[in-house]
């Protein structure tokens, strides 16, 4: 059975695409995920993969030229099969050149020369006529016989709902909800039958959407919060092969040792000064990491697949531990705010957290998270990443530790953090340099106030 | 507050509506002398004297038209067929003389008759005494349809049926007569054509009607150990439907199971699903199912009546499904 090769929308916005080089020839046998060619999107160049094993008999479109999301560019079947009537269909609607090519072409031809012939015509007379979109696009695109997802579906990219003719499955509630919410459903998949969206996957994507674009008023992004930064080949290349090595978010993880004695001295100052003033050493790292964050967006940022978000505004996600489990509060611009707010917001948030009241927006928006074991006596631990967060920072226990000094030791108190860090967007020297940054504030924690 | 049968629930209210008006009487098969197929009439001759509790010959089309008459001049009959079964041979003066006789007359005759009996299947009764006739009732404009399930319903709408001034079908359930509820001692109406929410929750909405609430019940109480919530809405009346409860409860819950003790074609549950699908559309998280007998007459085998039979476990594979809970 034949697979058609669509043009597909690989960006959640392309309407068409320029095929930038085809990586299989005529003849090649392929299988179902082969890249069979690279395609510029409005956003980038992408691939493009086969949709089924067979051997791609037909490239319809040539290097360089564009074609319409949902536009037949090649046929995959098996060698031998007639592939006749699939190539008129892409090349009929397109104008005059193909009815003229058919008509050229003689009739008792054998037919996979006709075919040939016919389409080499087509493709060289035209690169489809504008006028004749429209009508192409509907023509080569009924529900895909072998494949799974419907050839205007952007398959690739968000695999979205199995359309019915092209179209998004859905509940009436979902359709609501999503036109309510700003969603759009191309982009959500459906759990329902048939991939039917429904309530629940309008829920889902909203918590993903809210984690990657916070949409609360507190951190909602304005123009200037933050920066897009575009994947370099070699960021994409990095992101590919880790991504291939170690699992969806290719974590590694850096742990440094901060001595605590400065930051035990002013406790101690503050406290004396009067009960108001007593702050943890938790407060104060947070305030550290934030001013860290602001000084470092690199890792104040978020891996959205195609691009890198950088953030200029710092929310600090807080993992809080519940009898129901794992929650991450958000302390919004913690950069901003003094300590004794960022103390007093933490206990509030945590404290609302462990009584099940926070509300979706007060949990959703951070740019970085921190996550506290030292309570537990933990010494250091990995946590794990927040996604669409790019690292996360697990802080361990303060405790006493002999150092050397002169010919003996002398005790100190020490702390152990440890950063777990996104390899597709931060790499090890990045992430290093933040906990430098870090290091020199929560040991000379007077810079805090400069 | 007491604990009674919906037959002695039935048999106060009819009691407690006689005293109140000498112009309500009843008259039907073995109503008097007998004290009711059912025992539902059971005292009345004795405390009302058979001007008042009477006794017919078994002519269903007959006395149904003598109540509309005695309903013409005055008079409040309360018909009672043995079973709507038999109440079928009445049908002409049930639809073409009680329902229409207001409009026909241009608003000089009102019909306060109340049709009263038992609907629907019992045990083996077998294809034609097991026959659920809301619907087929509800058709008709001019006619009320009732369909109590609990005695403190049934009497509530059966006081309420016996004032109303124009013609009230009361659909009572064999199987129905001798479960117990809570019925207080003191008066009190149930208007028609409002329903009750009988269960609260917020996954999914059972719409139903008659003794189907029971079953709807059943089944919020067994999905409750799995956590699934449900609001099961008792329409209680069938004609007039509440629709405000039904739309007010699927909006809250998005998705709804209709069930319903009839055949599916035409049926009730229809009726619903159609004011559903036109008032709560961009509300609906799922097709609408509904939960009915099978499409067939009903079979006398017990093992077959129960396959034909909606019941518990159907309604809660219907909820599951419009939860989309594999």
């Amino acid at each position: 059975m034949a697979t058609k090769v669509f043009m597909e929308a690989l960006s959640p916005t392309m309407e068409e695409g320029r095929l930038v080089k085809w990586l299989k020839n005529e003849g090649d046998a392929v299988k179902n995920g082969d890249v069979l060619a690279e395609v510029e999107t409005d956003k980038a160049i992408m691939e493009l993969v086969a949709r089924g094993d067979g051997v791609l008999r037909k490239r319809l479109v040539g290097e360089g030229e564009s074609r319409p999301v949902g536009q037949l560019i090649g046929v995959i079947t098996t060698a031998d099969e007639n592939i006749d009537a699939l190539v008129a269909s892409a090349g009929a609607p397109s104008g005059t050149a193909a009815p003229a090519a058919q008509a050229a072409a003689p009739s008792e031809a054998k037919p996979a020369e006709q075919v040939v012939a016919q389409s080499q015509g087509t493709t060289a007379a035209s690169p489809v006529p504008r006028g004749g979109r429209e009508a192409q696009g509907e023509a080569s695109t009924p529900p895909q016989e072998k494949t799974a997802a419907a050839p205007v579906q952007p398959i690739a990219a968000s695999g979205a709902a199995e359309g019915n003719g092209g179209q998004t499955r859905s509940s009436p509630l979902a359709r609501r909800l999503a036109s309510e919410r700003g969603l759009d459903l191309s982009q959500v998949r459906g759990s329902g039958p048939g991939g039917r969206i429904i309530k629940r996957d309008i829920e889902s994507a909203q918590a993903a959407s809210a984690g990657a674009a916070p949409r609360q008023p507190a951190a909602a992004p304005a123009a200037g919060d933050f920066e897009d930064i575009p994947l370099t080949q070699i960021r994409k290349t990095i992101a590919k092969r880790l991504v291939e090595s170690i699992g969806p978010i290719p974590t590694f993880y850096l742990t440094a040792e901060f001595d605590l004695t400065r930051v035990t001295e002013m406790r101690t100052a503050m406290a004396e000064m009067g009960d108001e003033f007593k702050v943890s050493i938790n407060d104060i790292l947070m305030k550290a990491v934030a001013t860290a964050l602001a000084q470092h967006p690199e890792v104040n940022a978020h891996w959205l697949g195609d691009r890198i978000r950088q953030h200029h505004r710092v929310h600090l996600g807080m993992a809080v531990a519940t009898n129901d489990g794992l929650i991450v509060p958000v302390i919004f611009d913690a950069d901003q705010k003094r300590m004794s707010d960022l103390s007093h917001e933490a206990k509030e948030l945590a404290k609302r957290a462990r009584e099940r009241k926070l509300k979706p927006d007060e949990y959703t928006g951070s740019t970085f998270s921190i996550s506290n074991l030292g309570m537990f006596g933990i010494d250091q631990f990995t946590a794990i990443i927040n996604p669409p967060e790019t690292a996360i920072l697990a802080i361990g226990a303060a405790q006493d530790v002999a150092v050397p000094h002169g010919d003996g030791y002398v005790t100190r108190k020490r702390i152990r953090v440890t950063m777990s860090c996104d390899h597709r967007a931060v790499d090890g020297a990045v992430g290093a340099t933040f906990l430098q940054t870090l290091r020199r504030l929560v040991e000379n924690p007077l810079m805090l106030v400069f | 507050m007491p604990v009674i049968t919906y037959r002695d629930a039935l048999n106060q209210a009819l009691r407690e509506e006689m005293l109140r008006d000498d112009r309500v009487f009843l008259m039907g098969e073995e109503v008097a002398v007998y004290q009711g197929a059912y025992k539902v009439s059971k005292g009345l001759l004795q405390e009302f004297g058979e001007m008042r509790v009477v006794d017919t010959p078994i002519t269903e089309l007959g006395f149904a038209g003598v109540g509309v008459g005695a309903a013409m001049v005055g008079l409040r009959p309360i018909i009672e067929f043995m079973t709507w079964n038999f109440g079928v041979l009445a049908l002409d003066q049930v639809l073409n003389s009680a329902a229409k006789l207001l409009y026909m007359s241009g608003g000089q005759f009102n019909i306060p008759i109340v049709f009263r009996g038992p609907s629907g299947a019992a045990l083996q009764l077998s294809a034609q005494h097991s026959q659920a006739f809301e619907s087929w009732l509800a058709h008709v404009p001019g006619l009320k349809v009732v369909t109590p399930g609990t005695p403190y319903d049934a009497k509530g709408l059966l006081k309420s049926a016996i004032r109303d001034d124009n013609p009230v079908c009361f659909l009572e359930g064999e199987m129905l007569y001798n479960i117990k509820g809570e019925v207080p001692e003191e008066e009190y109406l149930i208007p028609i054509g409002q329903a009750e929410l009988k269960r609260e929750g917020d996954h999914c909405s059972i719409i139903t009607n008659g003794k189907m609430a029971l079953v709807a019940m059943q089944a919020a109480d067994q999905m409750a150990k799995d956590g699934i919530r449900v609001d099961v809405v008792d329409l209680r009346t069938v004609r007039p439907m509440d629709v405000e409860a039904i739309k007010t409860s699927v909006m809250k819950t998005n998705r709804a199971v209709v069930l319903e003790e009839g055949w599916p074609i035409a049926g009730i549950g229809a009726q619903i699903v159609d004011y559903i699908q036109r008032e709560c559309f961009d509300s609906l998280d799922s097709p609408v199912l509904r939960v009915h007998q099978a499409d067939v007459p009903m079979p006398y085998a017990k093992n077959l009546e129960r396959a034909a039979k909606p019941d518990a476990a159907k309604t809660i594979a219907a909820v599951r499904k419009v939860m989309y809970i594999e």
